[in-house]
């Protein structure tokens, strides 16, 4: 697969376009369909295109796992900080009127936060997911091939798995 | 012209099931759940719910098929054992909860009736209302993010929590090993991990045939 110009150029190309509409989805949810849970998955889709296509050592070394821990602990955080904020200026716990002097746009801002929270959070757990799956059978620590043998087969199945008529 | 879409896709979709039922190439069945994922997208779609179409598009068809795919390449190809003989009491057991099931559907109202309580009860507040207390002219938004932000706030919490799970049991960082420094609870008893620990550092100084295993152990896991 690492060979494979076919699926390598188109995917590369693919990649920041899905990222794109990911965050078009993101943004966009309060006037079309979509919102934070739709938009980190399809944000997330394109990591997981790109891993499949490059190989997880690659995808690893873009994004570490201990990064995606603290964003998706991030996303979360952002959701619950929005609540209390509301709180502290006098609203509910999420009362997103306190949030600007119109209420209306103080419901803006409060959904167009927590959608990023969720976003974040939905993006991060699937990479994380994907990441650990994909990394079984992978040394933990060094992510060496637990045995040499093994590692063509593991990464060509793998791999191959995403690949239209790739079988192992 | 619609029902005959929503035949068409629920034919497509029972046809599905039985295939990935009948289907011993793992591979080939996981392909299957990702296009029944699809086909379900293409229901909702039909029903108008964008948003859950949209949803299950990426989740189902999506990322679910990759996840199964990658587990797929730890395991093998095909199913194990033999499949042609019949179970009785599990099929009995199947039949019995798919009929309680179908019967528990009879007290549903049917189909598009706008006199179910769904239609009647919140929804028809939430559309004449919510342009004026949230704004969004999605309302779907508006009821996830404003309406139910409890709910939804929940629901990233579970989505966070499931990587905990996912992180504790599969190894990230937080890994009890022997040789470790830090001591996570995970419901472990410490004192026999530090039994173990001091069994261990015992067979390294006085190396045996037990020893030598101990050793190896701890050398594969640092």
């Amino acid at each position: 697969m690492k060979h494979n110009r076919i699926l390598r150029v188109p995917v590369k190309s693919l990649v920041p376009l899905i990222m794109m509409f990911g965050l078009y989805v993101q943004f966009h949810g309060d006037y079309g369909p979509g919102g934070g849970f739709q938009a980190g998955v399809i944000f997330a889709a394109a990591i997981v295109l790109y891993t499949l296509v490059f190989g997880l050592r690659r995808a690893r070394r873009a994004i570490s796992l201990r990064a995606l821990e603290i964003t998706v602990a991030v996303g979360v955080l952002l959701y619950g900080s929005v609540g209390f904020v509301t709180m502290m200026l006098g609203g509910h716990f999420l009362g997103y009127d306190r949030l600007a002097h119109d209420p209306l746009h103080g419901q803006h801002y409060g959904i167009l936060l927590i959608e990023l929270g969720v976003g974040i959070t939905v993006a991060g757990v699937i990479t994380a997911l994907f990441f650990l799956f994909a990394g079984r059978g992978l040394r933990p620590a060094t992510r060496e091939r637990v045995e040499p043998e093994e590692d063509a087969t593991l990464e060509e199945s793998f791999e191959g798995a995403g690949a239209v008529e790739g079988t192992p | 012209m619609t029902e005959l879409m929503d035949v068409l896709l629920f034919l497509f979709l029972v046809i599905t099931a039985f295939g990935i039922i009948r289907m011993r190439d793992l591979f080939a069945a996981v392909m299957m759940s990702g296009l029944f994922s699809l086909l379900s997208a293409c229901l909702f779609m039909v029903m108008d719910a964008v948003d859950v179409a949209f949803t299950e598009a990426a989740v189902g068809a999506g990322i679910s098929t990759v996840l199964m795919l990658a587990t797929l390449a730890i395991t093998k190809r095909e199913e194990r054992g033999d499949r042609r003989r019949v179970e009785p009491l599990p099929l009995l057991l199947c039949f019995a909860i798919g009929s309680l099931l179908i019967y528990g559907t009879l007290d549903m109202p049917a189909y598009g009736d706008p006199e179910a309580p769904v239609h009647t009860y919140m929804a028809p507040r939430f559309i004449e209302k919510s342009k004026a207390e949230v704004g969004p002219p999605n309302i779907v938004t508006s009821v996830l993010a404003s309406y139910r932000g409890y709910d939804t706030f929940g629901e990233t919490t579970v989505v966070f929590t499931a990587l905990v799970g996912v992180l504790l049991l599969l190894g990230g960082r937080l890994r009890l090993r022997p040789s470790s420094t830090m001591d996570i609870t995970m419901g472990v008893d410490l004192r026999a991990v530090k039994r173990r620990q001091a069994e261990r550092r015992q067979a390294v100084v006085d190396p045996s045939a037990a020893g030598d295993d101990a050793a190896g152990d701890n050398g594969g896991a640092a």
